[in-house]
Order: structure tokens, then sequence, then C-alpha cells
């Protein structure tokens, strides 16, 4: 019911968020990514760790992204990496949101000294240079799989969303509709739910976009560097493999070139949808639209 | 001298709804030497005639009507070339502009961006004597704009819109935001330029029809996107004809009126949308005094006392 | 006995700090005054002089730094639970903007409920009959705002739903932040009727916050003066307004554009070189004033002159007295 009253009230943002160019374009890429990474592993007879007998073949008919040093299947590799890296990418941003919005929230609405002290914290875990701890963290930790990696992820890139949020919750809270709330008598837990969280939803979706694309870029680095999952396959780890036995200079671009592309298109289609979601639900970029 | 000349102007703007018919249908002249103001309410127009003149942009879709300045026709011009014209022959105060202030550039360097081929020395030591005119010191040139009051900000605003001694200066609501000590002083400075030359002549909008009393020769008053009446300042603020002026000036209170001595009677109802404006006269589903035309059928433009007035009162 | 006002407001202060270890800036300064039973009080202000900053620690929404705010003779930052709904169901607000009044998301119909339900326990079908009742009386058709969306309305018909959802509870003192400063002129001055019919039919005490001395001379019965955080001169309308004794007011008197006559030829308006209230030892108005001496770098008193308060060195007769 909540959500109907909420779509009475954006009809109007809704028809606009349908004929947003770039939102289109954006969201069109991304389906047909999550496609692939969903579809994808049911369409290879290899594993990705499997060997096939080929050896740094290039695409043909029965490999069509080719195979690398090896002898691995380089389409199934990248279906799977696929899926494990939008895997990575959601886990953590939906880790690194929920903990800023939470700590943001907090902050902003209480203020006082729970405010400085949050904001304590988060500004520690600003300064810290994120891909260092990364790299000590995931150093230290000796089987890593995908849910260890974005859970690193999603602990340490937390705190520009609480920040953010904690401005917008600050601009909320001192709002009259607010006041007024509290004017007619309405207690604290009910203001919070019904008159302030629901004006966030719009901007938590679109910071969740940001981490989304921000978790995916991060466990990329880490698994070009050599700190991916020791198990398993990413798209990152493809890449890693790829330059660690010189694929470009062998001639096999088939190794990099699919996984590369396909992480560029990933994170432009994140961006670009953020960007027309940002045309559409921020006022002042509306108006002179 | 005729400066501008605005003819039969329809500006409109494209929603998702269909057009908002925002200006429909205005005519005016500005000559040398006058003040011109225009006075309206919210959705009235006022504000998208003037910013259409020299800085019309989507979604502003013009219909119809021709404007031009010296004899030069503006409606169809490139917006480079509008942009040639801009702060040399018209220049725009708009309505935010005192907020719009580039946050990140000190006033020396929003004022070098005007230079475009001029000596930078020569327009920095015009920037100082303006500057002192307007009361600030030349120390103003070194800060940024959050370093500055409402007050401060817009009069810096002033002196960059009319550094380049255009002949039109047209301000859009410039005093609305500002106290009412400020806002006096405000607009003295447009009167003292006016008079010194710098600008020749001078439109003036707000919704503030005693503001504009103090500095306009002549006062246009627009309702709903329509011209309703426009003469002398003395004649259509002392004696107005159209009923919507008429109840509009009955509406403000003065110094020494009280509610228990006279009480003042608002405007009933509001006004129209103007994607489906009321047929006829776009007034008269608010004006006592309506005939049975007025809902039908447009008034025609009446002279009355020297006075362009739109009502079927005046037209028999 | 002494008759109580309603309202007091006592050596009230609030400093607001900007940033962690940011400057302090005073925008409210030991600022005394009463509101009494059935009178419209109107505190006049330009930005920057602390009004709004007060009517927020009157309604309870701001917490003031020092000093205090006793309605009938109790402190209400001393009220729990019961007692702050019974508070707010005899004070309450309307504030300057109608529309970041009303929370875009729900139907303009939610806070009126809200507002009966939280403080008179009022529901369902009675509520909803006081709640036309009301509308009506603000001069609403119930049946063109009720289930509306905020964006579905005017600026001044939401407005006047803001106006009745405070009167829902039949409040006492009624505290009203810049009520028509955002509506058009053609219908200021019907909502500012609400108000003055509000007081002579039921009594209801009104502080109205303002700028625009022509609208609180119209309603006010009585008028306080605010510059930079000071009560600079307070009085009845007509003497206050009418015959000005303070430089500040008489400038402020002298700026007001009207339509009965065009300025003379030049003013004597002096421009603040800085709008930010701060701590001053001296009068606040000092630079601005055209006829400071040496006198001014002292902060006056609040002293009673004649029929009115005055802060001014000019009127130092009563050089020893305290706020009378």
């Amino acid at each position: 019911m909540m959500l109907d009253r909420i779509m009475e009230r954006h009809r109007e943002t809704l028809i606009l968020l349908r004929r947003n160019r770039k939102i289109k374009a954006g969201a069109s890429i991304l389906a047909v990514i999550l496609a692939i990474a969903v579809i994808g592993p049911y369409t290879t007879e290899y594993g990705p760790l499997e060997y096939t007998g080929a050896i740094g073949e290039p695409p043909s008919s029965r490999h069509p992204l080719g195979t690398n040093t090896f002898g691995y299947d380089l389409y199934s590799q990248v279906v799977y990496g696929l899926r494990s890296s939008i895997l990575i990418g959601l886990l953590g941003g939906i880790l690194a949101t929920a903990i800023g919005v939470l700590i943001g929230f907090i902050s902003g609405y209480f203020g006082g000294i729970i405010d400085e002290l949050l904001m304590m914290l988060t500004n520690i875990f600003l300064v810290i240079p994120t891909l260092a701890l990364l790299i000590i963290i995931a150093a230290y930790i000796e089987h890593r799989g995908i849910l260890i990696e974005s859970v690193i992820i999603g602990l340490t890139s937390w705190p520009w969303t609480a920040r953010a949020v904690r401005a917008n919750t600050l601009s909320l809270r001192n709002r009259e509709f607010v006041y007024l709330a509290r004017m007619s008598g309405m207690p604290t837990r009910s203001i919070i739910l019904r008159e302030i969280a629901p004006n966030m939803l719009s901007y938590i979706i679109m910071v969740f976009i940001l981490q989304f694309g921000g978790a995916i870029l991060y466990a990329v680095s880490l698994d070009f560097i050599g700190l991916g999952p020791t198990k398993g396959i990413s798209l990152g780890v493809i890449l890693q493999q790829a330059v660690l036995w010189n694929a470009v200079q062998l001639g096999m671009w088939w190794w990099a070139i699919p996984p590369g592309l396909l992480i560029a298109l990933l994170l432009t289609s994140l961006y670009v949808i953020n960007t027309g979601l940002d045309e559409v639900l921020n006022p002042r970029l509306r108006r002179q639209g | 001298m005729e400066l501008l000349r605005v003819e039969d102007l329809h500006v409109y703007y494209l929603t998702l709804r269909g057009y908002v018919r925002a200006v429909d249908g205005v005519t005016f002249t500005l000559t040398k030497g006058e003040v011109l103001g225009i006075a309206g309410e919210s959705g009235s127009g006022k504000s998208t005639l003037v910013n259409y003149i020299i800085l019309p942009k989507p979604p502003m879709v013009r219909v119809k009507g021709r404007i031009y300045y010296k004899g030069l026709e503006l409606t169809g011009l490139a917006r480079e070339e509008l942009g040639k014209i801009r702060y040399k022959g018209i220049s725009i105060i708009p309505q935010y502009a005192m907020d719009s202030l580039s946050p990140t550039k000190k006033v020396k360097r929003i004022i070098l961006d005007l230079a475009r081929g001029r000596s930078r020395e020569d327009l920095i030591e015009k920037a100082r004597e303006r500057l002192k005119l307007v009361n600030l010191s030349e120390r103003v040139l070194d800060m940024y704009p959050i370093e500055l009051s409402g007050g401060m900000k817009q009069r810096v605003v002033m002196v960059i819109s009319t550094l380049l001694d255009p002949d039109v200066l047209i301000a859009d609501e410039i005093t609305s935001a500002l106290d009412v000590t400020t806002q006096r002083a405000v607009l003295e400075m447009i009167r003292d330029f006016k008079e010194t030359g710098i600008i020749k002549s001078v439109i003036f909008v707000t919704h503030d029809i005693a503001a504009l009393y103090q500095i306009a020769d002549r006062i246009m008053v627009m309702y709903a996107g329509k011209l309703v009446e426009i003469g002398d300042a003395d004649g259509v603020v002392g004696n107005p004809k159209h009923p919507y002026t008429r109840a509009l000036i009955e509406s403000l209170p003065r110094i020494g009126v009280r509610y228990k001595v006279k009480r003042l009677k608002g405007i009933p109802g509001s006004p129209p949308s103007l994607l489906n404006p009321p047929r006829g006269c776009r007034f008269s589903p608010r004006c006592s005094e309506a005939l049975e035309k007025c809902r039908f059928e447009e008034p025609p433009e009446t002279l009355v006392d020297g006075r362009r007035v739109y009502c079927w009162l005046y037209s028999r | 006995m002494v008759a109580q006002a309603l309202l007091e407001v006592r050596n009230l202060v609030k400093v607001f700090k900007s940033g962690m270890m940011g400057r302090e800036i005073v925008a409210v300064d030991r600022v005394s005054f009463n509101i009494e039973e059935g009178e419209i009080l109107s505190l006049l202000g330009e930005s920057g002089s602390g009004k709004t900053t007060i009517a927020r620690m009157i309604l309870r929404l701001l917490k003031p730094t020092s000093g205090d705010i006793l309605y009938k003779g109790r402190n209400i930052w001393k009220l729990k639970g019961r007692e702050l709904i019974e508070y707010y169901r005899q004070v309450q607000g309307v504030f300057q903007d109608p529309y970041s009044s009303f929370n875009p998301i729900h139907k303009v119909d939610r806070p009126l409920l809200q507002a009966l339900k939280n403080l008179q326990g009022i529901e369902g079908s009675e509520a909803l009959k006081i709640i036309r009742e009301t509308l009506r009386k603000v001069g609403l058709n119930p049946d063109e705002v009720l289930g509306k969306y905020p964006h579905q309305l005017s600026g001044g018909q939401l407005q006047r739903v803001s106006i009745a959802r405070a009167l829902l509870v039949n409040p006492k003192l009624l505290v009203v932040d810049e009520p028509v400063s955002m509506l058009d002129a053609s219908t200021r001055i019907d909502v500012l009727n609400i108000f003055a019919d509000l007081r002579d039919n039921e009594g209801v005490s009104i502080l109205m916050i303002g700028h625009d001395i022509s609208l609180s001379y119209y309603i006010s019965d009585r008028i306080i003066i605010l510059y930079k955080g000071s009560i600079m001169e307070e009085g009845e309308t007509d003497a206050v307004l009418g015959s000005p004794l303070h430089p500040y007011t008489k400038m402020l008197i002298e700026s007001i554009p009207r339509i009965e006559e065009k300025w003379g030829r030049k003013s004597r308006i002096r421009l603040d070189v800085d709008q930010k209230p701060t701590a001053m030892s001296g009068c606040k108005f000092l630079d601005r004033c055209p006829h400071a001496f040496n006198m001014c770098t002292r902060k006056p008193n609040l002293i009673r002159k004649d029929n009115r308060k005055i802060a001014c060195w000019l009127y130092k007769n009563n050089y020893n007295q305290d706020i009378a």
C-alpha cells in the first residue's frame, strides 16, 4: 500500500524515468550483462577450471572465446567470472550501503555527542588508504572466497555513504513537515519511519548503484594484484592471469579483451544509469531540462 | 528613441502535460531613458517574458511574435548572436543571480569573464569605480561570493551586469530576497545608474507594486500570461482602470491602516492553470465586475486616459 | 495577585556554533518579552534578527543556550510526556513555506488526522467532521483539498491547510512564522484576516514573526522591533510604528515603499558591512546609525520611555533604570 502511494505521487517521475535516454541505454546494457551472468553458465559444457585439451587456441566454434595457456575454455571462464564479479558487487554494495545508511542516519537524526563520535569513526575510515587496508586484510586470510572478499569490501567502503546520508538526514530532519509532525505529538519512531525514511528512498537507491559499481571495481583491483578468491574465478582473476602469462605479448587478445570489455561496459552502464536517475530525481537538474 | 519593441509575443513551455501558455500575446515598447516596471503575481508570465528577450532557452517555445532591439530582430537569432548583444546591448539580472555567482571564483575572476578581447586592466579599473558608486570597497574584488552578505552580492551582480554600459538593463525580482533597508538602497542605485547614463533604460520586474511605483515611469500589469493594463506609473497606481489592478492595489495594506479600522479584502480564488486557461478574459472567473461576454470573448485593447487597458468595461 | 502573562520569555539566548571548533554566532541575545492573553504581538525584524530562532524555541523545536520560556508560569523545557502533549494542544505553529510544511509523499489529510489523534485522541468520523469544519473556517472547501497530495494544491491553499492543522486542537497561542510572505499579494490579506478573526472571536493569542511592516501594522496590537538578536523598541503598534523613536525603527519605516507617495530624493540608509549577528559589546546598530555617539559603544538597556520600551542611548534620561 505504501508503495502504491509512492507510485501515485511519483507518476510523473516514473514517466520521466522511462523517457530518460541515459536510463534507457544504461538499463539495456545492464540487462544484457545480467542475462549473460545468469544464463551463460548453462550454455557451456566446460567448467571454468576444466582442462579442455586445447591450449592457447583462438576463438572457434568449439571455444567461442578461445582457450588459454592452461587449456581452460575462456567463454566458460568469462560467464562464470562475470557471475561471481556481480555477486561480489551486490554483496559488497549492499553491505556498504547498509552500514553507511545506518551510521549516517543515526548520526544525522540524533546529532550531539552520538553524531560527533560516529563522524569521528567515519572520518578515520575515510582517510585510511582503503586499498592498502584491503591488501593487508586479504593477505592475512588464507582461504579467500567470494563472500570474504565482498565482506572486506563492504566493511571498508561505507564512509562516504555515511557522510552523504548524514547530510541528507540532517536537511530532512529540519524540514518544516518534520517539525510539524513533532508538534502534532507524533512519536519519534513513526517520524523516522513514516516521514523521513520514505523521502530518502530514491537517494539510497542511487547510493547503492554507486556502491555496487565501486565494489566491482575494488574486487577487480584486488584480483588483479593477486589477492582475489583463492579458489574459483572472477573477471579480475582472468585479467590477472592473462597479464601474468603475457597473453597480449603472445597475441592471445581473446584472453584479456573480453573480460576487460565486460568490466568496462558493466561499470559504464551503472554510471550512466546513475547520471540519468540524478537528472530525473534531482529537482534542481530537472528544472534545467 | 525606441530601444526595444515586443510585438504580440507568445512564449509557451513544453511540458509532459502539454503547453503552458506562460506569455500569451504581449505587446509593448521601451524608449530610451525610461524605467518600465512589470508587475504581476506568481504565474503571470512576467519573468518568462523578460527572460525570453535575451536568454531564450528550452523548454521555452516561441509560438508567435517578434522582438526588436534598435530595429534589429532578436527573435530567430542564434544563441551566439544573442550572446554578443548580452551585457553590451541588453543585460539581464535573472531572479536568483545573486545566488548563482560561481562559488569557486573570486569576484575579480567573475568580472574578467566579461573581458573577451577587452583590456583586462581597463575592465578592473572600471569595476573599481563602479563598486565605489554602490558603496562597496574594492576589497570585494578579492573576495569569494560566500564571503558577501545578500545585499553586497546583489550590488556586485548589479556592477557586473552593467559594467559594459548596456542600453537596457532587465532586473527580474532583484529585490525580493532583500531586507527593506537594502531594497531601498538597491532601488536608488538603479535610479542613479540610469541618471548618470551608465544604463539608458530599465525594465524592472517585481511582484511588489509599491516598490515598482518608487522607480518606474510606466507600469505594465500582467495576469495569467496576458497584459491587462499599461500606462504611466502615477495613473496605474493612483487610478487603476482594470478590475484586477484595482483589486490588487486595494488589497495592499498601507502604513496606518489597521484591520480594526478598515478591513481589507483580497481577491477571491486563485490564478488559472495556464495549461488550460479560461476562455474570454482570464481574470473573469475572479472578477467582481465581470459581464456575460467577459467569459467568452477576449477583451480588445482600449485606450482609457492615454492608457492601454484590456477590459470589456471600457469597450462597448 | 498579579496577572500572569500567557507566555514569558526571559533572558533568552541562542548561540549557534558553526563547525566543530568554528566561531560562535549569537542569534538571540538576552531577549525578554511577554505574550498576553488575546493579543496579536508582532516580532518584526530583517534577516539575521533572530526572529525565526525565537519562534522555534517557543515551539520547543530548538533548545535555548540559556534563559527561560514560561508558559502559564511553567518552564516549557521541563515538560515531559503528557505535559508536552498538553503544551502542543495549547500552543501551535504555522511556518513560512507552505510547500515544505507538507511531506510530499503523504496526502494532506495525514498531518490533520495525526494532530487530532495524538493530541486529542480523536479518530474516525468524528475527526473527519472536525477537520471539515476547521477547513471551512479558514476559507477552504474541504472537498477540494481532502484526499489531495501537496503538489496538487496551490501555495495559498496549502498555507490555509497548514493553518487549519494548527487550529484543529483549539490552541490558546498560535506562533506564526512569516505566514504570508510566500503568498501572492492578492491572497495575503485574507490569510491575515483569519488570524484577526481568531483573536477577536476566540481570544487566541498570536505571535506573528514577520519582516513586512505594513502587514504587521495592519494586524498587530503590539510590536517588537528586533535587530541582530536584540530588542530595539517595543510597544503598542501605533506608538512604535506611528511615531518611532529608535533610529533603526525610523530607518525601517523610511525604507518601506508606499503606493501613496514616492520616496524623497536621497535616503540616508547605510548598508551593513557584515550581516552576521555577533556578540558585540556596544549597540548593535552602531555602525549603521546616523546618530551614533561615544556612548553607543556600550550596550544600551531596554528602558521604559513614555508609552514604549526602547534600547537607545539617545533616550538616556532613565539612565539607571534597568528593564522596566
